[in-house]
């Protein structure tokens, strides 16, 4: 990165001041930070100018954790939330119109004027804007991994969802392959449910486990026991027949555990349990 | 009788390569026309000699066979590992027995699924445990 001079510092802080509305307006044109109320788009426009103004002043203009970007970075930070439709700004169009000014500034500083510090203001400014990219490439970046990190969260509850099905009544539908970590993550927010809902009756439904070996069966088995010793009663639900047949040969007793056929019957059993009773409404 | 070579051998070594090992089993067995049940019974049974190559023999291998027989198909896994064998044969097979806190069922349970069911073992040599799943009716296909 080039040091500008000094004095080119102060010729180019006068021209950002001296072509501010000009800069202003051809960076709305730009349609780069476009909102509906055209005074929102002016505002961020100037808080990123602004910003920009500071840097270069403090010859920073490359550093992106510079003070003049930190108000950049909460302008673009609504630019990077607001923008879930997948648009994102191009802050390198604000380039070309801050160049045009900056070159017109200069020529008519005289004969003079396009010499060699106004490349080195060409130069600056526009590592300005290209900070300004980066900084906002970082916010982008931060974002997707913020994404990514919920979306994983969402995946591992989601994996052992609990069910209110009634007063009193849970269900927890296993799905897929339960590997040790996921039965476990299962079994706690089950029990933490019972407690919470004071639930009397818990359902684990397994229709979509497609196979139940020694290490599931145990699994179940031991998470009916930990719920009976919080009160409530387990119910397992959904074992298809071609598993019924295997879990006979393989030997495994579920004991005392009540079993359904369907989530549908367990419902009923549970809403029994707990007292209610289902009729058919002679009347409709 | 022909032997058709090793279909696939999918080693073991860590919990996913267990699921690897179910995926593997579960698509030969349909890809033989197996029925559902007996799909269950083949991936279940692989599910529990996988896990003990990983628990118990600290892990190995597992072998996936064809063989065509005169009037059916044998879908044949080979569990293979260099552990520390098992000791009492006998007690390892019977219902029940865990030397690890397990329901004690995996050993014995995988023999009553199968059809034919081999275990070879020496102390300090290692374990391998051979099951065969014979599809009776290949018309049914
Ligand atoms: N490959 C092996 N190498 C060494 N020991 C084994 C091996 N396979 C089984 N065993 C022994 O045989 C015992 C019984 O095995 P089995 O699979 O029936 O029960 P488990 O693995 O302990 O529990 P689970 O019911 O969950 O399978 C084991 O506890 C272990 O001591
Ligand atoms: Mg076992």
């Amino acid at each position: 990165m080039t040091v500008t001079a000094q004095d080119v510092r102060d010729e180019l802080a006068e021209f950002l001041r001296e072509r501010r509305p000009d800069i202003l307006r051809a960076w709305s044109e730009a349609n780069v930070l476009s909102h509906v109320d055209p005074a929102d788009t002016e505002q961020e426009s100037a808080e990123l100018l602004a910003g920009v103004v500071q840097a270069i002043r403090d010859g920073a203009e490359g550093d992106s954790g510079h003070e003049g970007f930190s108000a950049a970075r909460s302008v673009l930070g609504t630019v990077v939330s607001g923008s879930r439709d997948g648009a994102r700004p191009d802050l390198a169009a604000l380039k070309p119109p801050l160049l045009r000014l900056w070159t017109e500034h200069r020529r008519s500083a005289g004969p003079d004027g396009l010499t060699e510090h106004a490349v080195d203001g060409a130069v600056a400014l526009s590592t300005a804007v290209d900070t300004l990219r980066a900084v906002l490439l970082e916010l982008e970046v931060d974002a997707g991994l913020e994404t990514i990190r919920a979306q994983r969260e969402q995946l591992t509850e989601l994996s052992t969802p609990v069910i209110k099905l009634w007063d009193g009544v849970l269900a927890i539908p296993l799905i897929g392959t339960l590997d040790s970590m996921r039965s476990q993550a299962a079994t706690e927010n089950l029990l933490e449910q019972i407690v919470a809902q004071q639930a009397r009756v818990a359902i684990l439904d397994i229709t979509g486990v497609p196979a139940v070996d020694t290490m599931v069966a145990q699994h179940l088995l031991k998470t009916a026991m930990a719920a009976r010793l919080m009160g409530a009663e387990c119910i397992i639900s959904g074992i298809r027949p071609q598993i019924a047949q295997t879990m006979v040969q393989l030997g495994i007793d579920l004991g005392e555990v009540a079993t359904r056929a369907t989530l549908a019957d367990a419902l009923g059993y549970a809403l029994r349990t707990t007292g209610m009773a289902v009729v058919s409404d002679q009347h409709s | 009788m022909t032997i058709v070579p090793t279909v696939r051998e999918v080693p073991i070594r860590t919990d996913m390569d267990i699921v690897g090992v179910r995926q593997a089993v579960r698509e030969v067995a349909v890809s033989v026309g197996f029925s559902l049940v007996d799909q269950t019974k083949v991936v279940t049974a692989a599910s529990e000699l996988a896990r003990n190559t990983l628990k118990h023999g600290g892990g190995g291998t597992a072998e996936i066979e064809l063989e065509e027989r005169a009037d059916s198909t044998a879908l044949r896994l080979v569990f293979r590992d260099e552990g520390p064998g098992i000791g009492d044969v006998e007690l390892a097979l019977r219902d029940g027995y865990s030397s690890s806190g397990g329901l004690g069922l995996g050993l014995s349970g995988a023999r009553r699924l199968a059809d034919e069911f081999d275990l070879r073992t020496a102390e300090g040599e290692g374990t391998t445990v051979t099951v065969a799943f014979v599809n009776r009716d290949p018309a049914a296909r």
